[in-house]
C-alpha cells in the first residue's frame, strides 16, 4: 500500500513536470507534450491505495477526472496509461481517450470525465457479478463536490434495493474547484447521505491510510459476502489547484498550506516506523517506485504519435455495413463549369 | 448584410469582457436578472464568462450552485415561470445530457404546452468546442443538437461586439435562450483566441436581432456559411484564396435558431456556390440544413456544394487525432477551391 502511495505521489510529480514543459512562459494549455487539462490527485493517494488494497483484477473500478492514484493502486498497466496520458498510439485508448478516459479491461478499471457519472454503471458492474453469481465486488470513486448528483443517488438507491456488491468511495478534498464543501452542502458528513437509502455509510477522517484501509477492508468484504453496498467518505486533501493552470485565486492561503501539511504519506511512514519499519526497507519501496515511474515515461515518450487517419477508427466495436465514411473526399459535388 | 459597425476609435474587448459587460448591463437594469452556476462566484467563470460581477453584485445574484445539472437548470426554469429573468450557466456544454430533461422537456417546451400561456425568460449560456486537447467529454460543440429540438433561441457569438449585442437580446427575450459561447473565442489567458473576435465594442447597450446572419467578408465567388470559431478559420481561408483571385463572401449566422435563411439564399444566387463550415458532427447537423435550405429556396441557384464538418467520431485526445478532426483554415480553402472548380 505504501508503494502504491508513494508510486502515485512521484508520478504526479513527474506528470506535473513534463505538463509545465512548453507551456511556459505563458501558459497555453494546448502546447507541450501533455495538451488539455490535467487534474492531479496529490493528496488523495490513501483512498485509491487503501481501498484498492483489496481488489482483485475481477472487480471493478470506476474513476472520476482524478484517477491516476486509483488507477495505480487497481493495477493499471503504468505504460500503457502514461503513453495515452501523452497521447500516443500504444496508449491504453490508442490515443483517443487522455488523461480522464483511462480504460484497462483487464483489470476492469475505466473512468469518465463527467460528475458522478461513474456511479451508474458500477451499479451495472455490480449488478453482473449478482447474476452471474460471482464474488466479485464494484467500486466506484467520486469526490464530494458530486453528491448532490442525480446519477450518485439514483445509483446509492438502486445498489441498495437490489442488494448489489457495490461501495461507493466518497473522495473528499474540500473543494469542487472553487467551491469549498460548505457552500455545496450542508452535510458535514458525506457518507450520511446513506441513511435515505437504507445502506451503510462510514467516515473515514484525517487522511489515515491505514484506517482508510481497514474501512475500505470491511465494506469490501461486506460486498463479497453480499451483505450489502457501502458508501465510504474518506478524507483526502488537495495540494495542488483543480487542475494544472488553476491560479487558485478563490483559496485562502492558509487553507492552501493546510492541505500540504497533512500529508497521508508521512504519516503512513511514520506508523511504518513505529512498527519496526527499517530506513532499508523504506528506501528500498521507495526507490523501486521511482524507477517503475520513470520507466514508464521514458517508455511512454519514446512510443509513436497515432497516424491522424487513426482517428476515424473505434467509433463502434462492430462497424456497421453501409455507414457513411466519416470524412468523405472533398470533390466539388455539382458544377458544370 | 454587414451590421452596424462599431466606430473607428472604439476600445476593442475580448468576448468575454463583451459579454460580461452585457450581463453587468442587464443586471443594474432589472433586478430580476440573477446569474448561477458552477464556478460563476469566486472563479469568475471557468472560461471568464463572469469576471467581476460577484464583486459588484454578490454571492445572491450570481450564485455559485452544488454540482446538480438537473436541478439548477430547472431551478433556472422554475425562476423564470415566475417571472425572474436567470442567466444559468452549465460548464462545458458536453455536461448537457446530467440535465437534459429539463432543458429540452421543461426549459424548451412549456411555453408550447401551456398554449404560450406560461413563458420561460431564461438564458443557458454553455462553452463550446475542442481545439485544446481535451477528448470527447469536454470538446463537443453540438450546435446541431440544441437547434434541432424546438423551442429554443440558440445563439453563437463569433466576435466581441456580436456577442455583446446578442447578450442583451438574449437576456430581455421572454423565451429561453441557448448561447453557445466558443472557448478558443473567449480570449482566455490560458486558450489563446485567434486575432478575430477582439473587436471594438461600443460601451453602451445595443442589441442584434435574433435571425440576422453577418456577411463578414463580401464576395462573388463562393458563399461560404460558418458560425462560432469556424467563422476566423473561413475568413483566413478566404484571404488566403483571395491572392489567388477567388473571392469568397463569408456569411456567420450568428443565431441557428431563428435561422436566417435569407441571406445564405441571397447570397448563393450570386455565387452559385457553397460550402458550410461546421465545428459539429457532420451528420444530421448544421451543414446538412443549410445545404437543404439552399436546396428548397432554389435548387437552380446551387451549383456546387461542400461541407466541411467534423467526421461522425467523438473529438479524440491526442493532437495528431483532433487535428485530424477538427476543420482548419486549410480544410476550408479546399473545399472551396472544390467548389470553384467544380471538378
Amino acid at each position: 500500500m505504501y508503494e502504491n502511495m508513494v508510486t502515485a505521489r512521484h508520478y504526479e510529480e513527474r506528470l506535473q513536470e513534463e505538463y509545465l514543459e512548453g507551456k511556459q512562459p505563458a501558459f497555453d494549455i494546448s502546447a507541450g507534450p501533455i495538451p488539455g487539462e490535467l487534474h492531479l490527485a496529490a493528496g488523495h493517494e490513501a483512498s485509491g491505495a487503501g481501498v484498492c488494497q483489496h481488489l482483485r483484477d475481477d472487480d471493478t473500478v470506476t474513476a472520476p477526472h482524478r484517477p491516476h492514484h486509483i488507477a495505480i493502486a487497481k493495477g493499471v498497466d503504468l505504460k500503457r496509461m502514461t503513453a495515452e496520458i501523452f497521447g500516443r498510439e500504444t496508449g491504453l485508448g490508442t490515443g483517443k481517450g487522455g488523461h480522464m478516459h483511462l480504460f484497462d479491461p483487464d483489470v476492469n478499471f475505466a473512468c469518465s470525465g463527467i460528475i458522478a457519472e461513474g456511479c451508474p454503471p458500477a451499479v451495472g458492474a455490480g449488478l453482473a457479478a449478482k447474476k452471474r453469481n460471482t464474488d466479485s465486488v464494484a467500486v466506484a470513486f467520486l469526490g464530494e463536490g458530486a453528491i448532490d448528483q442525480g446519477g450518485f443517488l439514483e445509483s446509492l438507491n438502486m445498489a441498495s434495493v437490489h442488494e448489489l456488491p457495490v461501495v461507493f468511495v466518497i473522495e473528499d478534498n474540500d473543494w469542487a474547484i472553487s467551491m469549498p464543501k460548505e457552500r455545496i452542502t450542508d452535510l458535514e458528513n458525506g457518507a450520511r447521505r446513506a441513511d435515505g437509502f437504507g445502506l451503510r455509510g462510514e467516515r473515514v477522517d484525517a487522511d489515515d491510510a491505514v484506517a482508510v484501509y481497514e474501512a475500505a477492508g470491511e465494506a469490501i468484504g461486506r460486498a463479497r459476502d453480499r451483505n450489502g453496498p457501502t458508501l465510504l467518505e474518506l478524507q483526502v486533501h488537495r495540494r495542488m489547484g483543480h487542475f494544472m493552470g488553476d491560479p487558485e485565486t478563490y483559496r485562502s492561503e492558509s487553507d492552501a498550506t493546510a492541505a500540504q501539511e497533512r500529508d497521508s504519506i508521512e504519516r503512513l511512514e511514520a506508523d511504518l516506523r513505529a512498527e519496526g519499519v527499517d530506513d532499508e526497507t523504506i528506501e528500498e519501496l521507495r526507490s523501486r517506485a521511482h524507477d517503475r515511474v520513470e520507466e514508464a515515461i521514458e517508455w511512454a515518450k519514446d512510443q509513436p504519435e497515432p497516424e491522424p487517419a487513426a482517428a476515424h477508427e473505434d467509433v463502434f466495436s462492430n462497424p456497421p455495413s453501409g455507414v457513411t465514411d466519416t470524412e468523405p473526399e472533398i470533390t466539388g459535388h455539382g458544377g458544370e463549369d | 448584410m454587414a451590421q452596424q459597425e462599431p466606430e473607428q476609435d472604439a476600445r476593442t474587448l475580448t468576448m468575454s469582457r463583451a459579454m460580461v459587460e452585457a450581463i453587468a448591463f442587464e443586471m443594474r437594469e432589472d433586478d430580476e436578472v440573477f446569474y448561477m452556476g458552477e464556478d460563476v462566484a469566486d472563479y469568475e467563470g471557468i472560461f471568464d464568462s463572469t469576471t467581476g460581477l460577484r464583486e459588484e453584485f454578490g454571492y445572491d445574484r450570481i450564485m455559485d450552485v452544488p454540482i446538480s445539472e438537473t436541478a439548477y437548470i430547472g431551478a433556472a426554469v422554475g425562476a423564470a415561470q415566475a417571472g425572474m429573468r436567470p442567466i444559468a450557466e452549465l460548464m462545458f456544454v458536453d455536461f448537457f445530457g446530467v440535465g437534459m430533461d429539463q432543458i429540452y422537456n421543461q426549459m424548451a417546451k412549456n411555453t408550447y404546452m401551456s398554449g404560450a400561456t406560461v413563458s420561460v425568460p431564461m438564458v443557458l449560456t454553455t462553452a463550446v468546442g475542442g481545439t485544446y486537447n481535451d477528448a470527447a467529454q469536454h470538446s463537443q460543440t453540438l450546435y446541431g443538437t440544441f437547434a434541432h429540438l424546438p423551442g429554443m433561441k440558440v445563439v453563437v457569438p463569433s466576435t466581441a461586439y456580436d456577442a455583446k449585442g446578442l447578450m442583451h437580446n438574449a437576456i430581455r427575450d421572454d423565451d429561453p435562450v441557448v448561447y453557445m459561447f466558443h472557448k478558443r473565442l473567449m480570449g482566455i489567458g490560458w486558450m489563446p483566441a485567434p486575432d478575430g473576435p477582439k473587436t471594438g465594442v461600443p460601451e453602451g447597450d445595443y442589441t442584434i436581432p435574433f435571425g440576422s446572419a453577418d456577411v463578414k467578408r463580401e464576395g462573388a465567388d463562393v458563399t461560404v456559411v460558418t458560425l462560432g470559431l469556424h467563422v476566423h478559420r473561413a475568413l483566413e481561408a478566404a484571404d488566403s484564396l483571395a491572392a489567388d483571385g477567388i473571392d469568397a463572401e463569408v456569411i456567420d449566422l450568428r443565431t441557428l435558431v431563428p435561422l436566417d435563411t435569407e441571406t445564405v439564399t441571397d447570397s448563393v444566387a450570386k455565387t452559385g456556390r457553397l460550402v458550410v463550415v461546421d465545428e459539429d458532427y457532420r451528420s444530421f447537423g448544421v451543414t446538412g440544413e443549410i445545404v437543404a435550405r439552399v436546396a428548397e429556396a432554389d435548387l437552380d441557384d446551387l451549383e456546387a456544394v461542400e461541407r466541411v464538418a467534423v467526421p461522425d467520431v467523438p473529438i479524440p485526445y491526442a493532437r495528431p487525432l483532433e487535428d485530424e478532426v477538427i476543420p482548419d483554415a486549410a480544410d476550408v480553402e479546399q473545399a472551396i477551391r472544390a467548389v470553384h472548380e467544380g471538378e
